[in-house]
């Protein structure tokens, strides 16, 4: 199983025979998803002495993330999943930090939306999310998140609303997570999303109302 | 020595085009063009009158996959057999070129085969071989669309693109689009304003010609005050309570458009002493620029090359056919860390690896790195 997630700053990829991960990347640089992301699939494949014809399964984190970056890893992921003909399944990216944070009382994972926003959801423990992802103010949920454990870098981010950061938990995504929780739920019978990205926002574009008048009045 | 692609009618080559609203895949034999499918995002875009580009992005990431399978359906040939993957690396939108380069590279390393990274700009010259076979050498070319309004020396299509002018404000195409909407005729403006100004004349209203003094840059375009003045005579009718001639608004100010393109194209011919005019991009659909091109070439020994309006418009054929040249000529393929480039320079035709070094290596370079990968 090749994994692999571009939804935060990392760009983070990973391989997985189902049991256990046999090789993984990451780097963290929010503005070279589309250089890094291949030469890092090349790494993993490389250090576990595979080629790509051996993948039966690719996992791709669905966001939500920044466009521009979530994108990347979406289309590798299809393209990749098109030319080997083997499935691509989608995960919550949030979910990926959920699972690496281990934790087994309930939490709330945020990621930077940039925007002054952040990406959210609450969780009941490391595998069991209990709200759908959105993406909000951090003022606007400061009730709702104040003193409870929080990770990743939203929670780093804005520590005054979240205020029951753990700063040890896990900040970024990392693919050898997505890929064990990915292994978790397949063996499980369970049902992955479709590889379609969580956007959680319009884009950003204004209907003219009407032509600008250029005859000086 | 004798290479096989050469046998077979040249290298069989997948492009893939995704700079502006259109995500294209073409596939192409040497000359020979074998699939274009293309999924246009335009009717989403109407109605911001203009390209949005988070719009678009989106829209090729849904596009991506279906498209290339409808083209490899189209061409009817297996993936395996493409001797090559091309794709645009720029000039273009940023997030929209990286949805078609991060295909580009996935796809080229499944498959073990090699990748280039190729400039939009050229792809729009090189795609005319697979209308009127292999390009003079030099050839002139005038790119005309809503994005680029440029005159183009190409002694070699592959490596040496020189710029000898440009538009100092708007593109042609948006002009088009901006005096389309001072009308209310919709987005985009270019096919509209063609047909209008077909039941127009051209002779109606004199609009101004932008940057023909004798003391205005030779090569350069602007299409700026032409809009604005357009604009200003709409309004004064409308102002004093009269209906406007649309057709005649049309025509007009497509002739004083055309003038300028093809009075500069012509003259850059001669200047250079190049006798073969290649017009390209989503402009040269138009019908008046072709039949105006067509005279003023005949008039000086110039012989015109317009490609059919399905191959001037983005796509990716004119990737595929860049691509496949590319290959022909051995020229190095890209790393997998290639990046999409808004605003790659013309001059850089493609973006081979850097760290490939002369032709013998740039192969050996090619067969360690797609070692690991499927087919090797
Ligand atoms: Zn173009």
């Amino acid at each position: 199983m090749l994994a692999l997630d571009t939804a935060t700053p990392a760009v983070t990829v990973a391989l997985h025979d189902g049991s256990r991960v046999l090789a993984a990347a990451a780097e963290v640089d929010a503005r070279r998803h589309g250089e890094l992301l291949l030469p890092a699939v090349d790494r993993v494949l490389a250090e576990a002495g595979l080629k790509l014809d051996a993948v039966s399964d690719i996992v791709v984190g669905v966001g939500p993330g920044p466009y521009t970056g979530l994108r990347v890893g979406l289309v590798t992921a299809a393209t990749f999943g098109a030319a080997l003909d083997v499935p691509v399944h989608g995960l919550c990216s949030l979910d990926g930090i959920a699972y690496a944070s281990g934790l087994t009382e309930p939490f709330v994972v945020a990621t930077d939306a940039r925007r002054k926003e952040v990406y959210w959801a609450r969780y009941a423990d490391a595998h069991t999310r209990l709200t759908e992802p959105a993406v909000d103010r951090p003022a606007e949920i400061a009730d709702e998140v104040a003193g409870v454990p929080a990770v990743g870098a939203g929670a780093l981010l804005y520590d005054t609303v979240f205020t029951g950061v753990r700063r040890d938990g896990p900040e970024h995504q990392s693919a050898a997570a997505l890929a064990g929780l990915a292994a978790r739920k397949l063996a499980a019978g369970e049902e992955l999303l479709p590889p379609r990205p969580l956007y959680l926002r319009r884009p950003d574009a204004q209907v003219p109302a009407n032509y600008k008048v250029v005859t000086p009045r | 020595m004798a290479d096989p692609a050469d046998a077979r009618g040249g290298p069989l080559v997948l492009g893939i085009e995704t700079s502006c609203d259109e995500t294209g895949v073409g596939i192409v034999r040497g000359h020979t063009l074998l699939a274009d499918a293309v999924a246009s995002s335009v009717d989403e875009h109407a109605r911001f009158g203009g390209v949005v580009p988070e719009v678009a992005s989106r829209a090729h990431l849904e596009a991506m996959v279906p498209t290339i399978q409808r083209a490899l359906k189209d061409a009817g040939i297996a993936a395996s057999d493409l001797d090559g993957i091309a794709v645009t690396a720029g000039p273009g939108l940023a997030g929209a070129l990286l949805v078609g380069v991060s295909a580009a590279k996935a796809y080229a390393y499944a498959l073990g085969k090699p990748l280039y990274g190729v400039n939009h700009l050229a792809s729009h010259i090189c795609v005319d071989q697979l209308e009127h076979g292999p390009l003079p050498e030099p050839t002139m070319a005038l790119l005309v669309s809503g994005g680029h309004s440029s005159l183009l020396l190409a002694p070699d299509i592959t490596s040496d693109v020189r710029p000898l002018g440009s538009t100092i404000d708007d593109a042609a195409g948006e002009a088009f689009d901006k005096v389309a909407r001072v009308l209310n005729l919709g987005f985009p403006g270019g096919p509209v304003i063609d047909r209008w100004a077909r039941e127009g004349d051209p002779e109606a209203i004199r609009f101004p010609r932008g940057l023909t003094g004798p003391r205005d840059p030779r090569y350069d375009f602007s299409f700026s005050g032409l809009k604005t003045a357009v604009a200003r005579w709409i309004e004064a009718k409308r102002a004093a309570g009269e209906e406007v001639p649309v057709a005649d608004v049309s025509a007009s100010f497509q002739e004083a458009v055309v003038d300028v393109l093809t009075r500069k194209a012509v003259r850059a011919c001669k200047d250079n002493g190049v006798d073969h005019l290649m017009i390209g991009g989503g402009v040269a659909a138009n019908s008046r620029l072709r039949a105006m091109a067509q005279r003023r070439c005949e008039d000086a020994g110039i012989r015109l090359r317009v490609p059919r309006p399905k191959l001037c418009t983005d796509n990716g054929a004119m990737v595929a056919a860049l691509g496949a040249e590319m290959v022909a000529r051995n020229r190095p393929a890209s790393a997998w860390d290639l990046s999409a480039d808004s605003s790659l320079p013309v001059t850089e035709t493609h973006v081979p690896d850097p760290h490939a070094h002369g032709r013998g290596h740039d192969h050996d370079h090619f067969h360690e790195l797609s070692k690991g990968n499927l087919y090797s």
